[in-house]
């Protein structure tokens, strides 16, 4: 069977703001619950380089108070409309996420629209907010796997791109409750805004209100980012522990390259579903860790696939050679059976997806944020069912898995593979 | 919505929460096993087992095991706990019969020599990966320390010493004494075919035998104490407690759920006012969890060591307030909505029902629909909360703190 014969038939719709920002909705009648995700142009990569951490800082002053409600009021008001909320500062964007029972949105995204365009920024509440942020900078060391993907991340990527979301403790506290103001000022602006929304309301209404709230937004430019190359250390980072953490890096094509499916299958080969090749290869055969994984993670105008195993410190170098010549052996090429396991779970995540709100808000914001148009699950499906053996090993020839960063965190360093080409 | 249930004449029961409009279908093998039916001869083992059921059986190897499941598409897993083991997946519609022929199959494990010490690397590289992490063993720790002997005190993960001296024999039996389909159930949720549901277990499953699979379920004798383990290398102070609380078959159990979102949710909580808010502590809360006969509050705040001391003082305050003058409504409002808003959106998921349904029968052998559960939830009266705050008080209970800190200063 194909997958497009039963993904969803519901329709998707965009609206464009004469201020930019853009509204892309999925309405459905047959769920009760609808959720927003708002995305923010206001990721880490704007923090000054003295300030990082600063976007970090800015999310969480802007839930201190609001429009008419204080702090107080503002968390408790969400709570009462039943909402299940979360923000997080990735590259480029500051992503507000919300649900809640459909005969909530209205006023849900009221409060929103307070929060992203009229936040008090209390000054008196800075210190409360820097050490919140200071906690979770923290809170960092005691999870080695988190720290080793950040350390992956920052060697991986050209600067500003693979810096930590968190920030550093010195960037925290140097900034000001004036720098927070400036900061906001600068990045929360209805140009490069997207807000997606899915459940149950009406498309028509729902655009009169989003004008309503959002249409008056003065615009603002920021100068492009500039890139610098990282300054870097030791790819092996002490950490006492059983474990050892081992990171690999290879660059890959990002969403919204016409190859980028391809690149996703690919990866899906390598780890996705326990008959993928890492998880048979590392785990089932040989026992040598309990987890282990690679995932395609995908910026506007790169991406890399991100390798992770962690494993106790004598069989680290084992568990680094067999992941490594596992990606090596990927440049053979993909097998049909491989192929018809992918397509099978790729089909069942894109109608399951729909069984979520929250999940479908953030997927259509974040398509539009790649390719500046959303494409129903209809033709997503049908790209699916289009990919065959010989496109995925054509990838794999012209975009072989090389130029491989490491990093390493545990007690002991380990002898990264010389043959990187 | 409806629900259905069938037994076969071995014991074995199916149960199903049926929904036409669902796009896919949950179901799962509930075994009504975990560390607590364990002996210190074969701790972990629940947990070792349920690895070692997804390594294949005389029709399949570990690996069609694993490729039939991805064939279906299937999102498929398993967990064990104090109490149950439970093996699920979610697929489409049209795999319901192709995925139960994997999951019966599965329940009739080969349990075979070189996979059994092959995998026995893997648990004890899970074991070393749970004592790197916070809070590095304390949750084992802080069981056996408030329920002493209670069997609620086993570790689901067992020890790398534990878990390292099993032999297969050992397994096996355990196995043959708990994995009786009268020891477990069949749950689904979702787009089921309840029908072809039936006739597909039992020409699978029909043939088990029963037996018999008792569990203990003595009273607990909990104590109130306070321990300092001190683990230099960590950056953060962690201070875990657990109180008891209404069980699982006490109805008293959603009065205790509110009550634990009013005092110690992740957000718009008091504890989260008092600490979270002004950025004393990392994070902070208290959660509500049941089990046949026990119930319990398991509190978590994770701070820098220097403000660790103080921070626990607060907490402690709070929980004397609490008991001293009560909640007002507007809580309980405030703690009604976000609770029946988490019912309503978590159930557009048929896995999250396949839970639901699987718990509620796990426990009480009974069925709940989303509309049962919204309508205690609306029932339960400021004078119940403060009823749950009398007979099980907050300020009763064991706690654990870990982390660089050497000692506890002033408390």
């Amino acid at each position: 069977m194909t997958v497009t014969r039963q993904v969803s038939q519901n329709d998707i719709f965009s609206h464009r703001l004469a201020n930019g920002m853009i509204l892309v909705g999925e309405p459905s009648s047959s769920v009760q619950s609808a959720a927003i995700t708002l995305l923010v142009p206001c990721g880490y990569t704007t923090d000054p380089v003295d300030r990082l951490g600063l976007s970090s800082l800015v999310c969480d002053m802007v839930l201190r108070g609001a429009g008419s409600r204080d702090s107080r009021a503002l968390i408790n008001d969400l709570e009462v409309l039943g909402v299940e909320r979360g923000e997080s500062v990735g590259a480029s964007q500051i992503s507000f996420s919300a649900a809640t029972l459909a005969e909530n949105l209205t006023e849900t995204l009221t409060i929103y629209a307070d929060m992203v365009r009229r936040p008090h920024l209390p000054a008196d509440q800075i210190e409360a907010g820097q050490l919140v942020c200071l906690q979770e900078i923290n809170g960092i060391d005691d999870e080695p796997a988190q720290r080793l993907m950040v350390e992956l991340r920052h060697r991986t990527y050209p600067q500003p791109w693979g810096r930590s979301s968190h920030g550093t403790e010195a960037g925290v506290m140097a900034s000001t409750a004036d720098e927070v103001q400036a900061h906001w000022s600068r990045h929360f602006r209805p140009n490069s805004a997207i807000l997606g929304i899915a459940g149950n309301f009406d498309w028509q209404q729902l655009i009169a209100q989003i004008e309503s709230l959002f249409g008056d937004w003065q615009t603002n430019n920021v100068p492009a980012i500039v890139e610098t190359t990282p300054a870097l250390g030791d790819s092996h980072t002490h950490h006492e522990g059983n474990q050892c953490h081992i990171g690999i890096a290879y660059p890959s094509v990002p969403y919204r390259d016409s190859e980028y499916m391809r690149a996703w299958a690919a990866v899906g080969v390598l780890s996705g579903g326990m008959s993928s090749r890492l998880f048979t290869e590392v785990r089932e055969k040989r026992g040598l860790c309990y987890t282990v994984s690679a995932s395609l993670q995908t910026q506007l105008d790169r991406a890399r696939v991100l390798c992770y195993a962690g494993t106790s410190s004598e069989r680290a170098q084992e568990t680094l050679d067999v992941t490594f010549a596992e990606l090596l052996r990927l440049r053979e090429g993909v097998l049909p059976g491989e192929l018809t396991r992918l397509k099978a779970r790729i089909k069942s995540g894109l109608i399951m997806q729909q069984e979520s709100t929250s999940a479908r808000s953030g997927a259509i914001a974040r398509e539009w944020y790649h390719l500046g148009r959303v494409r129903t699950l209809d033709e997503v499906g049908r790209l699916v069912d289009e990919l065959t053996g010989e496109m995925i090993n054509e990838y794999l020839q012209q975009h072989p898995p090389q130029d491989f960063t490491f990093a390493t965190l545990g007690p002991t360093p380990l002898e990264l593979p010389s043959e990187v080409s | 919505m409806k629900f259905r249930s069938h037994t076969l004449d071995n014991g074995l029961e199916i149960v199903a929460e049926c929904n036409e409009a669902a796009h896919s279908v949950g179901v799962g093998f509930f075994v009504r096993t975990g560390s607590r039916d364990e002996t210190d001869e074969v701790a972990g083992v629940s947990h070792f087992l349920e690895h070692m059921v997804f390594k294949g059986t005389p029709q399949r190897s570990a690996d069609d095991v694993n490729r039939e499941f991805d064939e279906l598409g299937a999102h498929y897993n398993a967990f064990t706990s104090e109490e149950n083991t439970v093996y699920y997946a979610s697929v489409l519609p049209e795999y319901q019969e192709p995925v139960i022929d994997i999951l019966a199959d599965i329940m009739r494990p080969s349990l075979r020599d070189e996979d059994f010490n092959m995998e026995k690397n893997v648990i004890i590289e899970e074991i070393q990966m749970y004592a790197d992490q916070p809070p590095f063993g304390m949750d084992d720790k802080i069981k056996e320390i408030h329920y002493g002997k209670h069997p609620l005190a086993r570790s689901v993960l067992g020890t790398e010493e534990t878990v390292g001296g099993l032999a297969v024999g050992q397994m096996r039996d355990y196995f043959e004494s708990r994995y009786a389909p009268n020891n477990m159930f069949v749950a689904a949720a979702g787009k089921v075919e309840f029908d072809a549901l039936v006739k597909q277990v039992e020409s699978r499953c029909g043939q088990w035998t029963a037996a018999q699979a008792p569990r203990e379920v003595p009273t607990s004798q909990s104590k109130s104490s306070f321990q300092l383990v001190t683990r230099a290398s960590s950056a953060q102070q962690y201070i875990l407690q657990l109180a008891d609380a209404p069980a699982a078959e006490d109805d008293r159990r959603f009065a205790a759920k509110l009550l634990a979102t009013i005092f110690g949710d992740d957000s718009g909580s008091r504890l989260y006012w008092e600490l979270v808010d002004p950025g004393l502590v990392e994070s902070a809360s208290v959660g509500h969890y049941e089990y046949q006969g026990v119930g319990m509050y398991f509190s978590w705040a994770s701070c820098n060591p220097e403000d660790a001391a103080e921070n626990f003082a607060r907490i402690e305050a709070l929980q004397k307030i609490a008991e001293r003058d009560g909640f007002v409504e507007q809580e309980l409002h405030q703690a009604k909505s976000k609770v029946k808003s988490r019912v309503v959106l978590g159930s557009e998921r048929p896995r999250n029902r396949l839970f639901n349904v699987g718990g509620n029968w796990l426990q009480r052998r009974e069925y709940r629909s989303v509309a049962d559960d919204l309508q205690v939830l609306e029932s339960v009266s400021l004078a119940d909360i403060h009823n749950v705050l009398r007979d099980f008080p907050l300020t009763q209970q064991t706690t654990v703190t870990i982390g660089p800190l050497e000692s506890w200063g002033q408390a």
